[in-house]
């Protein structure tokens, strides 16, 4: 998991902004494709964004922050989404957050330390016959408890590690 | 405006139509509870505690935004308004600290207000109260604490920074129960682009902004502020003997309320322990202290022995006018000298003498209130929003009223923020810009004929001149794309009145006087002289240097501007001072220090001018004074360069004495004594007279400031009709012609200050910076100033929060030029002239173009003026303090 350094940052944007006619309603498409190409929102290539739209630096935070699909670090290898829609939340979705923040020492939005999993809460993901359940990437493990639920993710670390032993 | 009839609870009552229910209700003294609105700003309509109901309108209406119609009925009040308010009230309250004795708003919180109009229950409230993860208070800023936990969200700050202050350093962050006021990535107020005026701060409705050690002012006295030449209204808080805080006073129409961080928080130096209390003579040379007497008899005394050309003054430009008035009579009229001059031959001589012999006067055309309202503005060499920041806020509002902003400058100041277009200029190049844009106004038949026909006089040879000015060869010098030249010429004679505001950039280079006769020809040639929003503004540095020329502290006027080469005027002071002037004008201070350096000047008298660091080339100007046979200085602090004088005379500040500043717009204001002089200082005033007074001179035995003015006005055309009376509210601008005269806001509009009446065109041609980069000395250096300190920081370096905010010299360098010459940022370098040299640290910014760095001159231990150019303008002999070659290397 590397940063890019600045000059890398803008030799890249300067891509994206040629697609754009730095107006600032377009700041939500520009902020996804910023997005895109860096898996998240580089606080560099936020300044740079302000400064092309025209618009406040505190403005273009302030709308990114808003929004839940943006990023403000680099994303892990793998994303675990749990849900905390109503039917997850009485089903305690509360405690697998829990469990799995102490598990990756982590916090709920943050990424682990060896780069390998970001930790998100998510609203109802429409599987709600599944409770409690957990999206790593685009798969789905419902019916879980906390002890389960860590599980998954040892398991997923498990064979990182061993393709790394090969 | 047209008057419309509603009914607020049956009542009837007026408004205008552009009024908010709101405004009509509050203008009649009906109160209707709200909490995001200001009266200074834009409605958002976000909390919605103000719903009123309208009749014939199913839903209840935002009364703060929406607008009064003929006939309305408006209701403030009913049983389903008021479940609703509260409703609202009680989840703010449920999101709220609950700490109002620890508070320091405690009686003067909106939201305690609103809450006992409206009522709340407090079950509901414990109810509704959920456990948040703290978000700690952010007091990174030294003047200001931002507490989230009281914050309300009504969003006033975030508004404040945008619409008055043009910052944009606040934003919401987040959503749902986790908003927040935040800055950029949610850092540090400290380290955003907040630039602590502490606007936001007095607009917060409750205490999640509040100034830092805040004590409640016993008293408040009315006066201006004496940092810069923008001169905003203030009310001093007093507590006991001391300043404890500064307040904007609305009714100046300069400011109207509105303050930079050095006015508002840059105080504490006024009672600093380092302020001379008492007056020091020098014995074994060593400074002792001693009592007024004593040097008062040694003062008078060594100076009798000095007669005429040996003796000089250095007057003060932060010293009041009366002050600047007896010191340069003394220095005439009881030494026999003109060698007379201040800190404006460093700043503003070309404006001075260009202006004079273009317009007849060298001041602010037009007042600062107009600035809002031009259509264009072009801001050539000003850095306004730190050297002027309150003259900043008109130019962005301005823009935000539609005005077409260029700005003209070496470096990305912020300005070009808010500019439509950046002219980045090679230092020194002004001149050939200029022209070209006005041969580009010519050929392209923007300028006014009948103007320059019925107004104007040697039109043609400068039309002739403007031939060797055409837009490849103005590209050329200036390093300006073509392009960007006839656009920024195109919007300036669009035809609206366009507003040309300059300072040092344009000043301070050895052929300042040609740069001003640039801009003075560009706005002859456009009519944009003697009109309502435009005009020639050359924007002074110091709270009073417009006065101090004003009154005379100059070696070739007297107060007025009146000649000394005219008979009939010395005749007059002659009579008046009782005395026999010279005619031959005394030298400036530049020539001075040399005259000094070849004893030629063998007494100095300097007044609050802390000479070592804003004179160029420092070193020379340490060894001269160190010739000297007598020095005394005069100051609130012991300066650098009072530290080398034989007696030293402590001066009050300007809280501690009565008087007036005129500031740069010519507006002569009332300077009020809000607490006694510290220590056994006094003021410079006073300090004068008893000089002359010791030395047996009658004229000096005024009672105080206030009859200092009456003698000024009678020998001061242009101060005729001032009196302390008549200023007591608010100042008037000169020329106030008589005791009746209103003031004069706008000069020219009839005719010229000139002897015939008619402004003068002036045939220029393009003349190279003097010291140009070469192998030696690859780049050049051009010297600015910092938004958190004041000319040479003896005051704001002494304000604990301004140095924390911006503490040491950095010298700015373009990245590529750093990496080539293997310097990152940060490091401790040194920087070579082939005058001296200086050590400071780098800061890497792509604000400074390539092959320019750009430092201040606010820190003693970075003295900048070690490495600038003496080299003189001709006319108006100011320094090249804007432009000279360098080196670098790693410390
Ligand atoms: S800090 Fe004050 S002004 Fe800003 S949103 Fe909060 S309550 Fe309103
Ligand atoms: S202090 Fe001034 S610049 Fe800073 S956030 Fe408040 S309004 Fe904006
Ligand atoms: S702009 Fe100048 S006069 Fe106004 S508060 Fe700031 S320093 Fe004082
Ligand atoms: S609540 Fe979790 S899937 Fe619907
Ligand atoms: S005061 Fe009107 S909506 Fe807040």
């Amino acid at each position: 998991m590397s940063m890019p350094v600045n000059s890398e940052i803008k030799e890249r944007l300067n891509g994206i902004f040629n697609a754009f006619a730095g107006k600032g309603n377009e700041l939500i498409p520009v902020l996804q494709s910023i997005q895109e190409e860096f898996g998240y929102l580089p606080g560099e290539a936020m300044k740079h964004a302000a400064r092309f739209l025209k618009i406040p630096e505190s403005t273009v935070f302030g709308v990114a922050s808003f929004y839940s699909q943006f990023r403000f670090s680099p994303a892990g290898k793998h994303i675990i989404k749990v849900c905390h829609g109503t039917a997850c939340h009485v089903a305690n979705a509360g405690e697998i957050t829990e469990k799995l923040e102490t598990r990756l020492k982590i916090k709920d939005g943050e990424t682990s330390d060896d780069g390998l999993f970001t930790l998100e809460s998510v609203a109802c993901v429409g599987c709600c016959s599944l409770a409690p359940l957990i999206m790593v990437d685009d798969e789905v493990y419902g019916k879980l408890d906390p002890v389960k639920a860590a599980r998954i993710v040892s398991r997923l670390s498990r064979t990182h590690g061993e393709k790394q032993e090969q | 405006m047209a008057r419309v009839k509603i009914k607020i609870d049956g009542a009837e009552v007026k408004a205008d139509t552009s009024m908010t229910i709101m405004d009509a209700a509050r203008e009649n003294g009906i109160y209707i509870p709200g909490l995001c609105h200001h009266p200074d700003l834009v409605p958002s309509g976000l909390c919605r505690i103000c719903i009123v109901g309208v009749k014939g309108r199913e839903k209840p209406v935002v009364s703060c935004k929406t607008t009064v119609e003929n006939g309305m009925e408006v209701f403030t009040d009913n049983p389903l308004i008021d479940a609703d308010r509260r409703m609202l009230l009680e989840l703010i309250h449920a999101n709220h600290k609950q700490d109002c004795t620890n508070c320091l708003k405690n009686n003067n919180c909106q939201l305690q207000e609103v809450t006992a109009f409206v009522e709340v229950n407090e079950e509901r409230i414990k109810r509704m109260r959920k456990e948040k993860p703290l978000v700690p208070d952010d007091d990174s800023n030294p003047f200001f604490t931002l507490s989230h936990e009281k914050c309300i969200l009504c969003g006033i700050c975030i508004r404040t920074c945008n619409e008055i202050q043009g910052v944009d350093a606040l934003q919401f962050a987040n959503r749902g129960t986790e908003t927040l006021v935040s800055t950029f990535l949610d850092g540090n107020i400290k380290d955003s682009v907040c630039e602590s005026c502490g606007e936001c701060v007095v607009r917060c409705p409750v205490g999640a902004l509040l100034p830092k050690g805040r004590q409640q002012p016993a008293r408040k006295v009315k006066t201006i502020c004496h940092y810069c030449g923008v001169g905003c209204g203030i009310y001093l808080g007093i507590r006991g003997s001391r300043v404890v805080g500064v307040e904007g006073d609305r009714s100046n129409p300069v400011n109207e309320g509105r303050l930079c961080v050095k006015g508002r928080f840059g105080y504490h130096w006024i009672n600093h322990p380092d302020r001379l209390k008492t007056p020091l003579v020098r014995k074994e040379g060593r400074l002792v202290e001693t009592g007024w007497d004593e040097a008062l008899e040694l003062v008078a005394r060594k100076f009798s022995g000095f007669s005429g050309d040996e003796f000089a003054t250095f007057s003060s430009a932060k010293c009041t006018n009366e002050e600047n008035y007896l010191i340069q009579k003394f220095t005439r009229a009881v030494m026999g000298s003109n060698h007379i001059d201040h800190c404006a031959r460093l700043c503003h001589a070309p404006s001075v003498a260009g202006l004079a012999s273009s317009l007849g006067s060298g001041a602010m055309t037009n007042p600062i209130e107009q600035i809002s309202d031009a259509s264009c503005i072009m801001a050539v060499g000003t850095n306004t929003t730190e050297s002027h920041p309150v003259i900043a806020l008109r130019i962005k509002e301005a823009r935000r009223k539609g005005a077409s902003v260029i700005v003209v400058n070496p470096r990305r100041i912020d300005l070009c923020k808010h500019a439509d277009l950046w002219l980045q200029h090679k230092p020194g190049s002004d001149v050939a810009l200029i022209m070209a844009m006005c041969r580009i106004i010519l050929e392209n038949d923007l300028y006014d004929k009948s103007f320059i026909k019925e107004r104007c006089i040697d039109f043609d040879i400068f039309r002739r001149s403007l031939e060797a000015f055409s837009l490849d060869v103005a590209e050329r010098i200036t390093g300006v794309p073509a392009g960007q030249i006839w656009e920024a010429a195109h919007r300036y004679a669009a035809g609206g009145p366009a507003s040309i505001l300059y300072a040092m950039g344009i000043t301070q280079h050895s052929h300042g006087t040609d740069n001003v006769l640039a801009i003075s020809n560009l706005a002859l040639l456009t009519g944009n002289a003697g009109r309502d929003h435009a005009g020639i503004n050359p924007l002074r540095g110091q709270n009073n240097v417009q006065g101090a020329c004003d009154m005379g502290a100059l070696p070739d006027t007297l107060p007025g501007y009146q000649k000394l080469s005219d008979p009939d005027v010395r005749m007059k002071f002659d009579k008046a001072w009782n005395c026999r002037l010279k005619e031959e004008p005394g030298l400036t201070l530049t020539e001075i220090i040399g005259a000094i350096a070849h004893k030629k000047i063998r007494a100095l008298y300097l007044v609050g001018e802390n000479s070592l660091l804003s004179e160029p080339d420092a070193n020379h100007v340490r060894s001269a004074l160190e010739k000297l046979d007598f020095f005394v200085a005069q100051d609130v602090f012991l300066s650098e360069t009072a530290a080398l004088a034989d007696v030293v005379l402590p001066a009050a500040s300007f809280a501690e004495k009565d008087g007036t500043f005129t500031n740069t717009e010519r507006r002569v204001q009332r300077v009020r004594k809000a607490i006694q002089p510290a220590g056994n200082s006094r003021p410079d005033w006073w300090i004068t007279s008893q000089i002359a007074v010791n030395m047996g001179q009658s004229g000096f035995q005024h009672r105080g400031p206030e009859q200092i003015m009456e003698e000024i006005a009678m020998l001061t055309p242009q101060y005729r009709g001032i009196t302390y009376k008549r200023i007591e509210d608010s100042g008037l601008q000169w020329p106030v012609l008589d005791k009746k005269h209103k003031g004069t806001p706008v000069l020219h509009t009839e005719n010229f200050a000139t002897p015939d009446g008619k402004a003068r065109f002036f045939p220029l041609t393009y003349i190279p910076p003097f010291e140009l980069p070469d192998k030696e000395y690859p780049l050049m250096l051009t010297t600015g100033r910092s938004l958190y300190h004041y000319h040479t920081g003896t005051l704001t370096r002494r304000v604990d929060g301004l140095n924390s905010l911006n503490g040491r010299e950095m010298v700015e360098m373009h990245p590529e030029d750093a990496k080539a010459a293997g310097l990152t940022d940060g490091d401790r370098i040194i920087i070579r002239s082939r005058r001296g040299l200086v050590k400071a640290a780098l800061k890497t910014s792509d604000r400074c173009p390539k092959g320019v760095v750009s430092m201040s001159f606010h820190f003693a231990e970075s003295p900048t003026n070690v490495l600038t150019s003496p080299v003189l303008d001709p006319v108006a002999k100011i320094p090249e303090l804007k432009v000279c070659a360098v080196s670098i290397v790693k410390h």
